[in-house]
């Protein structure tokens, strides 16, 4: 007997969750995560992000791009550089922005979310920035909203946070040029908890970087990770020789309590990027942080505020980058975009 | 009174030692002859099973009717009829209901509304632990009498191994099996995924392998030493599989089963975050689906369940981890496991071994046999019928399924439970 059964599609990892961040013709509609995109789409993204950078450096920073477009930011998480870099965004694209902050301590959150989800759409929102606790929440929302609706993934559980990730990459880029096959990248901390380094790792092979290291104990790595693209090292020492970017992570005070780590104390022992041990890296190397920075755990205040330093670069870039998404999604050529005259 | 002939069906029987082509005569509620009409008898009606195949009825060693206590998910009435259109005739409900069934009372109120639904029959497993909270013994000996073929004390954990060979002894004290699910709880609390690359990649909270083979040792070394009968559900793991096979090559009186989605799903089938294959234990890597199903072919793994576990729709509406595990199974049961025939896996004769005869040898019932003399209970299936899965053939109440949209070659076209048609598909 000839078997038939088969099912419908013998996917590929991930085939479902990639492809709906894409329009018809390839474009980018939602961006929920980095995994998947292509080498070509991040590159526009940071070109794109550079013609806003120039713009964001001028006295009148505005430009009329999204002008009638409504952008909800959905926080069901607390955030304040997040929100208020993609506020900025939106408001210097001059789409209307609305901030939806939402506890997520309710009984129900599926039925809030799906409530919620609703009540915007009827209000006629162009676009959601959804940040929420759950891993794959921007998904399944990006699953279920109205087709005309672009979602952007401002940070789901532990799964993605693809606008820090490329703005991160804009950082990089922007000191250390476009060849990222030279470099090598070492990310330090709490990788199993962190949305942003596993958007960072995508992001830098995508980018097709020489080398991309994790370092971190064996309690904050997640299963597999080598399978993401990376070399592990849980010898902080090893893993920051001749480093050309170095990314702290933050650590959350919780991790204490599920006995992941013993103290603060003793991560900063280990773990903690110091002036000293900054100098095993290349002596050009930059140190970026996503923040916020919790000094003295994860890093030294004087690398935080250090010559090397580009955390509050990264800030200024987060802007630049959101307007590039923002604006992409929302299928508009920024090609030609000039600021409004004053 | 009521005298059925199935006639001109394929005659699988792997109990007997059956595979051929033959009638089938009924009276009395049970299989009066095979091929030659005993005396007298005048069918009251005839089954023409043509092209089909005759099987005994389906048991499933695991499914839950949702009733008492979740209505609104499923009920006995509507997972029975479910059950007689998948061609099921028994299947075993977990302690799991609320209340949970831990007093005679529960047992009672279940008989008879299953009796008053008359459609499959329902057995159920009493809790191990008063309401399975994993620190007092239940009154096993009067949920035995009730009815109650089995103690389990399901995915609940019994955090005190002390209480665990407490319980054990006394079940075995009571001539009664304790159906073990191995989840370390606390190796596995929080956890939605597989650990592995696919759950690192999703920032979902792995299920390490562990959290199956640590409960499972101690399991096993319990079972050992208090000689309690033990079946071993839902296993997962490749190394599961093999600390069962090394269990009963050393003599221990141990039987296991698997969830028929676990031979056909793995962990890659969550990606893009679909919550119809979230489940517990999660889908694992390919490597132990392949080893799970080499456990069925060598005869490690006894039997293949369903794991029904019906939701209503907005419990499968969440971000991932929120949402409810489990598979509306019922009606995937017999073309899942057939399906693992068709694609040259494991042959039929084990295949229907592993879903008739070992369950019912498991639960210590009269059935999943074709003898004469056996209760009628029987499955007649089509095994080139051709069809895709969707919300109406699922039958029962809940509709979450991750084979919605699967083509299927196998489906039950007559179910016969004690002599009486139950169900029959209209063309």
């Amino acid at each position: 007997m000839v078997n038939k059964a088969s099912r419908p599609t013998d996917s590929l990892i991930g085939h479902d969750a990639w492809n709906i961040q894409l329009d018809e013709n390839g474009r980018l509609k939602h961006f929920l995560t980095v995994e998947g995109l292509s080498t070509e789409l991040l590159v526009s993204i940071l070109d794109t992000a550079e013609s806003f950078a120039n713009i964001n450096a001028q006295s009148v920073k505005k430009v009329p791009l999204l002008r009638g477009k409504t952008i909800a930011n959905l926080f069901f998480e607390a955030s304040t550089r997040t929100r208020n870099t993609f506020e900025l965004a939106a408001k210097r694209l001059s789409a209307d922005v609305l901030n939806v902050n939402i506890s997520t301590s309710a009984t129900s959150k599926g039925e809030i979310l799906m409530d919620t989800l609703q009540n915007l759409q009827a209000m006629q929102c162009d676009m959601f920035v959804v940040r929420h606790n759950a891993s794959g929440a921007a998904h399944y929302i990006a699953n279920r909203v109205a087709p005309g609706i672009s979602v952007i993934n401002a940070g789901d559980g532990s799964h993605a946070h693809p606008t820090q990730a490329m703005l991160d990459m804009f950082t990089i880029r922007r000191n250390k040029g476009n060849d990222f096959g030279r470099l090598r990248v070492a990310i330090i901390g709490d990788v199993l908890h962190s949305r942003v380094a596993r958007s960072q790792i995508h992001a830098l092979n995508i980018l097709n970087t020489g080398n991309v290291r994790v370092i971190a104990p064996k309690t904050l790595v997640p299963a597999g990770i080598e399978d993401m693209g990376v070399e592990l090292f849980h010898d902080m020492e090893a893993g920051l020789r001749d480093a050309d970017v170095v990314i702290a992570l933050r650590l959350q005070k919780e991790r204490m309590q599920g006995a992941l780590l013993p103290s603060e104390q003793e991560y900063y022992r280990m773990y903690g990027l110091t002036r000293e041990r900054l100098r095993l890296a290349k002596p050009d190397a930059i140190v970026m942080h996503p923040g916020p920075i919790n000094r003295g755990v994860e890093i030294e205040s004087c690398v935080a505020d250090g010559p090397q330093s580009v955390i509050l670069e990264q800030v200024t870039n987060g802007i630049s980058i959101r307007m590039a998404v923002m604006s992409m999604a929302l299928g508009r050529d920024p090609g030609t975009v000039q600021s409004e005259k004053a | 009174m009521n005298r059925l002939l199935i006639k001109n069906g394929q005659l699988l029987d792997p109990a007997s030692g059956l595979n051929a082509r033959g009638d089938l005569y009924i009276e009395n509620g049970c299989i009066a002859a095979i091929d030659t009409a005993p005396e007298n008898f005048s069918a009251d009606q005839t089954i023409d099973a043509e092209g089909l195949t005759v099987i005994p009825g389906l048991v499933d060693l695991c499914a839950r009717l949702r009733e008492p206590g979740y209505e609104y998910k499923a009920t006995i009435e509507s997972e029975t009829i479910a059950a007689a259109m998948s061609g099921i005739t028994t299947l075993c409900c977990p302690p799991d209901t609320d209340p949970v069934i831990d007093e005679p009372a529960v047992v009672e109120l279940i008989n008879h509304k299953t009796a008053h639904a008359g459609h499959s029959n329902v057995l159920m497993l009493g809790a191990l632990t008063t309401g399975l909270r994993g620190e007092l013994l239940s009154e096993m000996q009067a949920l035995k009498v009730a009815g109650c073929v089995g103690l389990s004390n399901g995915r609940h954990p019994i955090a005190s191994t002390l209480v665990l060979k407490r319980a054990f002894a006394y079940a075995a004290n009571c001539g009664l099996t304790v159906f073990i699910e191995p989840d370390d709880h606390w190796l596995s609390a929080g956890g939605c995924a597989h650990e592995g690359t696919i759950a690192s990649r999703l920032g979902l909270k792995g299920i390490p392998v562990s959290a199956e083979t640590v409960a499972l040792a101690r399991a096993l070394e319990i079972v050992a030493e208090t000689g309690v009968k033990a079946h071993f559900g839902r296993l997962s793991c490749a190394a599961s599989v093999n600390m069962i096979r090394h269990a009963k090559d050393n003599g221990l009186n141990i039987t296991a089963d698997v969830s028929a989605h676990q031979l056909h799903l793995t962990e890659f089938d969550i990606s893009g975050f679909n919550s119809a294959c979230h489940v517990l234990p999660p889908l694992r890597s390919r490597r132990d689906q392949e080893a799970l199903q080499r456990g069925l072919a060598d005869g490690t793994l006894d039997a293949i369940c369903s794991d029904h576990q019906p939701h209503e729709p907005d419990a499968k509406e969440a971000p991932f981890a929120g949402t409810a595990p489990g598979i509306s199974a019922l009606a995937t049961l017999l073309p899942l496991a057939v399906r693992l025939a068709d694609r040259g896996i494991v042959d039929i004769e084990t295949v229907i071994r592993a879903i008739t005869s070992a369950p019912a040898a498991i639960l210590g019932i009269n059935a999943g046999s074709l003898a004469t003399g056996a209760s009628a209970d029987i499955c007649i299936f089509n095994r080139d019928a051709g069809w895709q899965l969707d919300a109406s053939s699922l039958h029962g109440a809940g509709k979450n399924s991750p084979f919605m949209g699967w083509d299927f070659q196998t489906r039950a076209e007559h179910t016969i439970a004690a002599g009486i048609l139950i169900h029959s598909r209209a063309d």
